[in-house]
């Protein structure tokens, strides 16, 4: 067994913890506040090329596997989830033109993000969450075009979004096989961005909803065939889960460093409160519950690179614990902090708001356990 | 233009408090993150900038134990072509003429126009290895230069003086340059040039590899003696000022002025 990072993945995770230090880290805090995306960083991240960590290098993506994924996610995330959501998001969108696209497709998709644009996933509604069979946008066919019209809900970057991928129904009697993806290009009549959620965490990102009225497109947008749209759509869930880990992985080891070292500064009763024990114990077991995280979290990626057969139900297990962990860890952060980690002039309570989307998205943890039963208790 | 840009790896003291080691001579590495020296970053990007507008090529030195590689890599991912790390522990890399010596004798060889180093390293302070490696090597030296203009046969220089002065000198080629931070701004390297930088030449040699003789640059051989490292004790003088807020600043405005502080 090999634990150790490649030394090209070790420089890559230096080169991107320098970003988040220095452009991620200092506006993280303040784009909390007034809940806007910082546009000009993205820009200066996507000239790095790791905005599309995923897509293919002939498309000018990064052209990672999904372990350096991770680890640019993780680096990401210490800075500020809601950043690292966008593009977490962005590659849930490419998933699917990745898996299913032409190489015209993909030309098209992914040309204007290698110019720093940037896409979207249009799956939930607002009947159709953990239910992503119960879509109700329809696409319909009429000659070389469809016509597709419905209401999505909580889609991040919906606003900044040159590319769409979106989940629509065919066909109204096959459930789930009646659903097809569709790549919409961002300037199409008919698309109407409406309301921004005011979210309790990640508040960076843009999580809107987006109406499409009769919007047209030519048949050759559609990916792969008809009634493919539900299984590429849970094929950039898969992926998305392990992101999402990695994604906690960053917020609880951003929370825990924070934790380490206000407890080395803040002295009560003439020293410091690290040498109590009692917080020794709080720190330690932070620690270990984080590096659990990581490993199975970076074990889920590795799966995900070798296409191994358990990778799906190992995903929504990281995906589980790393967000549950981000959530404990972060609420014993804040504690650690006191009063201080109650108020906003302190990093801590911005990670725990982070932390507790992790535990909804990409899926809830219910549906997570769902899915790792059903991988345990086959044919029940 | 032939080009090189020497690096250092330093604590990154803003990751993790320094701690002085079981000897009092060093300070302890244990969990220490190490990084390239910030000013030699800036040192990096001036070397390429001056590459992108002068035709050539840029190497980098590192004196360093493997964990350099990182930031060497990245380096490389910049834009400069070809590495060579100095691994030698015998080397006392706390005496700056004798680092110098030994850097000096790697690049002694490739007759360099131009060497970029940063002004300081943030861990030892000695501002020293720049002037020390133009002396060895003859070349001629402009330290705190702030901005750098390549003429022909020469190299205009903008250097950092006191009390925010700015001296211009032309100084004759080759040169040794070292660079203040701020002198320009480092880029990130895309992922798609770390990848190429991969595969470029990042040579390790050792002080035989390099012809030096190690009683010359081992601690043995140095004329100056680290006695000890301490930390100075920590005496409170702290005045709290009490008021309202108004009132308060007014009180710090004032003894910042009588102070001579504005």
């Amino acid at each position: 067994m090999d634990f150790s990072f490649t030394s090209e993945q070790l420089a890559l995770q230096k080169m991107v913890a320098d970003f988040t230090k220095k452009e991620i880290a200092p506006i993280a805090q303040e784009c909390d506040k007034s809940g806007e995306f910082p546009m000009e960083i993205y820009k200066k991240y996507a000239e790095m090329g790791l905005h599309c960590p995923l897509v293919p290098e002939e498309y000018d993506g990064a052209g990672l596997d999904m372990v350096s994924t991770v680890i640019v996610t993780e680096e990401i995330s210490k800075g500020c989830a809601g950043f690292a959501s966008a593009i977490a998001a962005l590659e849930l969108a490419c998933s699917p033109v990745i898996a299913a696209g032409t190489p015209q497709q993909k030309e098209d998709y992914f040309a204007p993000l290698a110019a720093g644009g940037m896409a979207s996933f249009c799956l939930t509604e607002p009947n159709a969450g953990s239910d992503a069979g119960s879509v109700q946008t329809r696409a319909v066919r009429e000659g070389d075009e469809y016509i597709i019209s419905g209401n999505k809900r909580f889609i991040t970057n919906a606003r900044f979004a040159d590319r769409y991928t979106v989940i629509a129904k065919v066909n109204e009697e096959k459930g789930t096989r009646g659903l097809a993806a569709f790549i919409v290009e961002g300037d199409r009549p008919g698309i109407t961005v409406g309301k921004a959620e005011d979210k309790l965490g990640i508040r960076c990102s843009d999580t809107s909803e987006i109406s499409f009225d009769n919007v047209r497109i030519p048949v050759s947008n559609l990916l792969g065939a008809e009634g493919d749209g539900f299984k590429l759509a849970m094929g950039a869930l898969d992926a998305g889960r392990v992101l999402c880990a990695a994604m906690s992985l960053g917020v609880a080891q951003c929370a825990l460093d924070h934790a380490v070292e206000y407890s080395q500064q803040r002295v009560q009763f003439g020293k410091p409160i690290c040498a109590n024990q009692s917080m020794q114990f709080t720190l330690a077991d932070m620690a270990t519950e984080i590096e659990a995280a990581r490993q199975l979290t970076y074990y889920s990626a590795y799966l995900m690179d070798q296409h191994a057969p358990n990778a799906v139900k190992v995903a929504s297990m990281a995906k589980t614990f790393a967000s549950d962990v981000a959530m404990k860890v972060t609420v014993d952060a804040v504690q650690v902090y006191g009063g201080c980690g109650y108020v906003r002039d302190y990093p801590m309570e911005k990670l725990m708001r982070d932390a507790k989307i992790m535990q909804i998205i990409e899926g809830t943890n219910q549906v997570q356990r769902i899915v790792i039963a059903k991988n345990l208790l086959a044919g029940v | 233009m032939k080009i090189l840009v020497c690096t250092k790896l330093v604590p990154d003291t803003s990751e993790s408090d320094v701690s002085i080691d079981k000897t009092g001579k060093d300070i302890a590495t244990n969990g220490l993150k190490f990084d390239i020296n910030e000013a030699d970053n800036y040192a990096v990007e001036e070397a390429i900038l001056t590459r992108e507008a002068k035709e050539g090529e840029v190497d980098v030195l590192c004196m360093a134990p493997q964990s350099a590689d990182v930031v060497i890599r990245m380096a490389l991912a910049k834009g400069c072509e070809r590495a060579l790390r100095i691994e030698d522990p015998r080397v006392n890399v706390r005496n700056p003429l004798q680092a110098a010596k030994v850097l000096a004798a790697a690049a002694k060889d490739q007759a360099y126009d131009l060497i970029f180093t940063g002004c300081m390293s943030s861990d030892d302070k000695n501002m020293s290895v720049g002037a020390a490696l133009a002396e060895e090597l003859g070349m001629n030296h402009a330290a705190m230069v702030k901005h750098v203009e390549i003429g022909d046969g020469k190299v205009t220089v903008q250097r950092e003086l006191e009390g925010g002065l700015l001296e211009v000198s032309e100084v004759a080629l080759p040169a040794v340059l070292s660079v203040q931070t701020g002198i320009n701004t480092p880029r990130y390297a895309p992922v798609r040039e770390l990848r190429k930088a991969m595969k470029k030449e990042l040579k390790v040699v050792n002080l035989d590899d390099i012809g030096v003789d190690e009683n010359q640059v081992n601690e043995a051989g140095s004329k100056v003696e680290l006695l000890k490292l301490y930390y100075p004790e920590v005496i409170s003088n702290a005045e709290m000022i009490e008021g309202t807020p108004e009132e308060k600043a007014e009180q710090i405005a004032f003894k910042l002025v009588k102070g001579g502080l504005l």
